[in-house]
């Protein structure tokens, strides 16, 4: 239920960031570290290192966080009402996963105004894999009214290892659960502040010229030479983070993070390359190698880390 | 008889993966029981989104008991071998056990074993730990604190619970107590996730089916699908339409509820301007749901059925205005992909829709889309005339057929392929036969797909199966054992259907060797080109993609070339060395297909172990005309006497070491029998070649069927290996004449019985 004590331009139905706050409220209750998204430019929150790294190793760790992620190809000029190239997710990751994962997440719902009595929601298989990560888990799309309004994962495997323990994410479509509690069928039109009359600010006002910006951009000028010779650079400085981090004879790696920033950027870059349809089929594979192959040397040296569960003071 | 019910509660289970795991269980535990000795009257497994569950009824409450009788060491063995015998049969000393004589052996000591049967929960507290430990679920995961460990239990989502009762039906049961991984068996499950709440205590089979459907779980699958249909066509029956069945989406739906509730939506009628297929992929594929027609038009309704999980306290309003949403979200994404392909196909040329193809890998050796589809055109031109259809014509055809794979609603939704091409050429205002032929190319896909008989989408499905085989071949890529990647198998026996079906006469070892050309000349080309290879040579060495990658890259740009016109001397040979090789696999696939149709494999093979024989149609009508032969009395007497024959020259003739062939001297046939069929051969041979020549292969066969006679007397009154050696080799080679006259029809060695 949502809180009662809201004013009515907070409430998460009413509100595309009271939406965010109602999350954000809940998963703090449950012992969640609530942090800010990641300041690089990905794909989907799994990238942030507070998932993909900390997913990794012994050590507990609940953490919940926005992330704004870049899908290029997704671009559609602002002219769709469902796809964006620009997007957030709301992701929460808690290792290991706890035996009631299922019911924290039904009771979030439940927070941002989705009456479970009124509402069919469902577990529909989905395995989830990400091969530029070199990650694959199992769980379920989740759905609302057959609305698909989150991905629920057990992580089996990142960046090439086995989690052990495994880690349960969560990540919320916000635009799409947002058209859904508020019931707005374009995405442009979800009232972002709760404010009615001249106060409104929409989703539109904040996001589509981003939108139309970014189509162009991602489809017709990025600038490809340029690109090419990032993924190459992000590559090679990746490579020479990894090599230069190894300390104590390979038992502890002392940049695991910044040598990841570069897998990202690479991943990114990517992306951005794919939508401009300069990478054939043949290479395309080959690129999703090269930058799995940095995610798994980023994560076996994330593992000889503290927060990796290396004893710092016996390595 | 004491009854058992085991219950397996996790989060929820993939639908697709239900019915197996519920097979599975019911064999495992059943096996495992039986192996132990614990036979029983029935077994039935039941599985719901959340729970995979057991029944066993009248099972023994103890194995029953045994008796064994252990051989030991003879009296006087030596300690170590007395200590290891006591230890193996239980015994603390060897006054308890027998000393039997045996007069060869001498005394021996013998272990009369007596063991009690062990009660069976002890026994099933054994088997399902194990069982739920090694289940074969087709994927299986690890999860919460114990996956920190190695070897913790795997389940195909989180195990929650498990329950487990023994007991006759008018006691109380017992709870069978085990552990795995922490996880304790109990008497108590849950109802339905949102319905109902708290454990609920159960007794047995009929106590949990009836406190389950309390509690909002229909845990039969076949009833929850029984409730889904019935309540669907009820509901289209009140609205005047009827429900468009569709067996697998509704084992899919009735895997992911535990309590259906069927309701009905629609959408704005405006969204019918969309094919009636693509709506329904739509709807089914995104949303799970079910389409309804109207039967006085035979279109799809504005209407849809969905199938919640949930009783709702509004009655489903809310339910039906959230799918309707999502619905209507789709469809307008469907109608955006239509209307956009529509304006493409208006403005934008075929042939430069077709010059994007040039983009897309069909596969890494055999080149581009493109290549691929100027390859199949040219051979519908070839093939044409062979099936009545107009060169032109059939090579427009595929030009156009998978254009439609470019689009936009192809692109979405993959399942509507071809028929899209349909829509589209007519849209175009293209040749009926042109627009056909986009969707029947694809035909026909396995034993029971319909067969086109059109034309020009014969020519256009015999092209594009053909270059699939042909190219796959010249790769070598073909099927091995059970796999197939590329459903090769299917695409043969889809040109012995088109063939057979449209009473086609083609022959294919010709049509092959066509559709080898542009193949062979292209990767002639790219092995004739040395700095390729030495590239490819290089980077195989050192292991380099860096390398193979400038390689395929250096072999693209080599692409641009014609490649009909780099034919390199000597491609024919080659061609006809893999064609022989394919023709095998067309006679195989060809084989099973008579089999199945019920003729004799032995007929086909004896047909084709004939010289030359590459037109299907001849050889089923051979076949079928030898079948026909060999069930009358005429036939199954000839067809022994030319064994017979056969074997007499066969051991003869490696006797001799040499080969009989015809010559037979008029003169040295001394004995009337031999006489009458030496003329019989002499008269019939030129008739059954012409009645051959003619296709008359009825007539072939009353005409051989006039052999049988002399053929019986011969054998009846002539002795073949005579004392005189030149009436011996005369007979010899009067019986190579009986093999070579029956050979014309069929080669009768390879015909069993």
């Amino acid at each position: 239920m949502i809180d009662p004590a809201l004013p009515p331009h907070m409430r998460p139905d009413k509100s595309f960031q009271g939406l965010i706050l109602a999350l954000h409220a809940f998963w703090a209750d449950k012992g969640c570290v609530v942090l800010q998204p990641y300041d690089m430019e990905v794909g989907a929150g799994t990238f942030h290192p507070a998932t993909t790294l900390r997913a990794l190793g012994p050590l507990p760790w609940k953490a919940a966080y926005v992330q704004p992620s870049r899908r290029p190809k997704d671009g559609r000029y602002g002219e769709n009402p469902n796809r964006l190239q620009h997007y957030y997710q709301y992701q929460v990751i808690l290792k290991p996963s706890p035996a009631d994962l299922q019911d924290l997440y039904l009771a979030s719902l439940d927070a941002i105004g989705i009456d479970l009595k009124l509402h069919d929601v469902r577990f529909v298989e989905d395995d989830w894999e990400s091969p530029t990560l070199g990650a694959w888990g199992l769980g379920w799309e989740c759905w609302c009214d057959g609305m698909e309004v989150s991905q629920f994962t057990y992580f089996q495997q990142l960046a090439g290892f086995e989690c052990a323990p495994v880690a349960g994410e969560l990540t919320y479509g916000l635009e799409r659960l947002a058209m859904y509690v508020q019931g707005v069928e374009n995405v442009y039109d979800l009232n972002f502040n709760g404010r009615d009359g001249a106060e409104k600010v929409t989703y539109g006002d904040v996001f589509l010229q981003a939108e139309q910006e970014y189509s162009r951009h991602n489809f017709e000028y990025a600038d490809t030479d340029m690109l090419f010779e990032q993924f190459r650079m992000a590559e090679s400085a990746a490579a020479k983070y990894l090599e230069a981090g190894w300390a104590d004879g390979k038992a502890r790696h002392l940049m695991a993070q910044p040598a990841y920033d570069q897998c990202i950027k690479a991943s990114h870059v990517f992306n951005l390359l794919d939508a401009r349809g300069v990478i054939s089929v043949t290479e395309r594979q080959s690129y999703i190698l090269r930058v799995r192959e940095l995610a798994k040397a980023c994560g076996g040296a994330w593992l000889a880390t503290a927060a990796g569960g290396v004893d710092v003071a016996k390595a | 008889m004491p009854d058992l019910l085991l219950e397996l509660f996790s989060e929820e289970i993939p639908a697709r993966m239900q019915a197996g795991a519920a097979e599975n269980l019911r064999k495992l535990v059943t096996d495992a029981l039986v192996e132990r000795g614990l036979l029983y009257e029935g077994a039935k497994a039941f599985v719901t989104p959340r729970r995979l569950a057991l029944a066993i009824h009248g099972l023994p409450a103890h194995q029953p008991d045994t008796h064994e009788e252990r051989k030991g060491p003879r009296v006087g063995a030596p300690d170590a071998a007395i200590q290891g015998f006591l230890k193996a049969a239980g015994l603390f000393s060897l006054d308890e056990a027998k000393i039997v004589s045996d007069p060869k052996k001498g005394d021996s000591y013998v272990a009369h074993i007596h063991r009690h049967g062990r009660p069976t929960p002890d026994v099933v507290a054994e088997i399902v730990p194990e069982i739920v430990r090694g289940f074969p679920w087709p994927k299986s995961m690890r999860w919460g604190k114990a996956s920190a460990e190695t070897g913790s239990l795997r389940w195909v989502r989180p195990l929650q619970s498990i329950l487990c009762t023994f007991g006759p039906e008018t006691e109380e049961p017992e709870v069978v107590r085990f552990e795995i991984d922490g996880l304790k068996s109990g008497d108590t499950t849950r109802g339905h996730r949102f319905l109902s709440e708290g454990a609920i205590k159960v007794r047995r089979l009929d106590d949990w089916m009836a406190k389950l459907e309390a509690a909002f779980v229909v845990a039969d699958r076949d009833r929850r699908k029984d409730i889904i249909l019935n309540d669907a066509k009820d509901l289209a029956l009140a609205q005047g339409l009827e429900l468009v069945e569709d067996e697998g989406l509704l084992d899919e739906i009735a895997g992911l509820v535990e309590w259906p509730v069927v309701l009905m939506g629609s959408f704005e009628e405006g969204f019918l301007d969309v094919p009636d297929e693509v709506i329904r992929a739509t709807i089914r594929a995104n949303q799970k749901c079910f389409v309804l027609k109207d039967p006085s038009t035979g279109r799809l309704a504005n209407r849809f059925i969905l199938v919640s999980n949930l009783k709702a306290s509004d009655g489903g309003k809310a339910i039906v205005a959230g799918n309707e949403r999502v619905i209507r979200a789709r469809l307008s994404d469907a109608k955006f992909f239509w209307e956009t392909d529509k304006r493409t196909n208006a403005t934008v040329s075929l042939e430069e829709r077709l010059a994007k193809f040039g983009n897309v890998t069909f596969h890494e050796k055999l080149g581009s889309q493109l290549e691929r589809i100027r390859r199949i055109a040219a051979l519908a031109k070839t093939l044409a005339p062979l099936v009545g259809a107009d060169p032109e014509l059939a090579e427009r055809a595929a030009l156009y057929a998978k254009s439609d794979l470019r689009t936009e609603v192809v692109g979405e939704f993959p399942e509507v392929q071809g028929l899209m091409g349909k829509y589209y050429a007519r849209l175009e205002g293209l040749p009926e036969e042109i627009a056909l032929a986009a969707e029947e190319h694809y035909k026909p896909q396995g034993p029971t797909d319909r067969v086109p008989t059109a034309p020009v989408s014969i020519a256009v499905a015999l092209a594009d199966k053909l270059d699939t085989l042909v190219g796959f071949w010249a790769i070598d890529e073909k099927p091995t054992g059970s796999k197939d990647p590329y459903a090769l198998r299917r695409a043969a026996l889809g040109v012995v259907r088109l063939v057979l079906e449209n009473g086609l006469r083609v022959n294919l070892k010709a049509a092959i060797i066509d559709a080898y050309k542009p193949i062979l000349g292209k990767r002639y080309y790219d092995a004739a080109s040395k700095e390729l290879s030495d590239i490819e040579n290089i980077a195989e060495r050192m292991g380099s993609d860096d390398l193979a990658d400038y390689a395929i890259r250096f072999e693209g740009s080599v692409k641009a070339v014609d490649p009909f016109e780099d034919l390199i001397p000597g491609y024919e040979g080659v061609a006809a060395d893999l064609a022989a090789d394919l023709l095998a696999f067309f006679a195989d696939r060809l084989k099973v297909h008579l089999r199945e149709q019920g003729a004799r494999h032995d007929l086909v093979d004896a047909v084709f172990a004939l010289p030359d024989q590459d037109d299907l149609l001849l050889i089923v009508k051979r076949v079928e005309a030898l079948g026909r032969f060999l069930s009358s009395e005429d036939g199954r007497n000839l067809l022994a006497g030319t064994k017979r024959a056969a074997n007499i020259l066969r051991i003869e003739e490696k006797k001799d070491g040499v080969a009989y062939e015809g010559g037979v001297d008029a003169a040295l046939l001394a004995e009337p029998e031999e006489r009458a069929l030496a003329d019989a051969i002499a008269d019939l041979r030129p008739q059954i070649e012409a009645a051959l020549a003619s296709e008359d292969f009825e007539g072939a066969m009353a005409l051989i069927a006039r052999l049988r006679a002399p053929v019986d007397a011969f054998f009846d009154k002539v002795t073949v290996n005579a004392e005189d050696r030149t009436l011996r080799e005369n007979r010899l080679r009067l019986l190579a004449d009986i093999r070579a006259a029956t050979r014309a029809i069929a080669d009768f060695d390879r015909i069993e019985g």
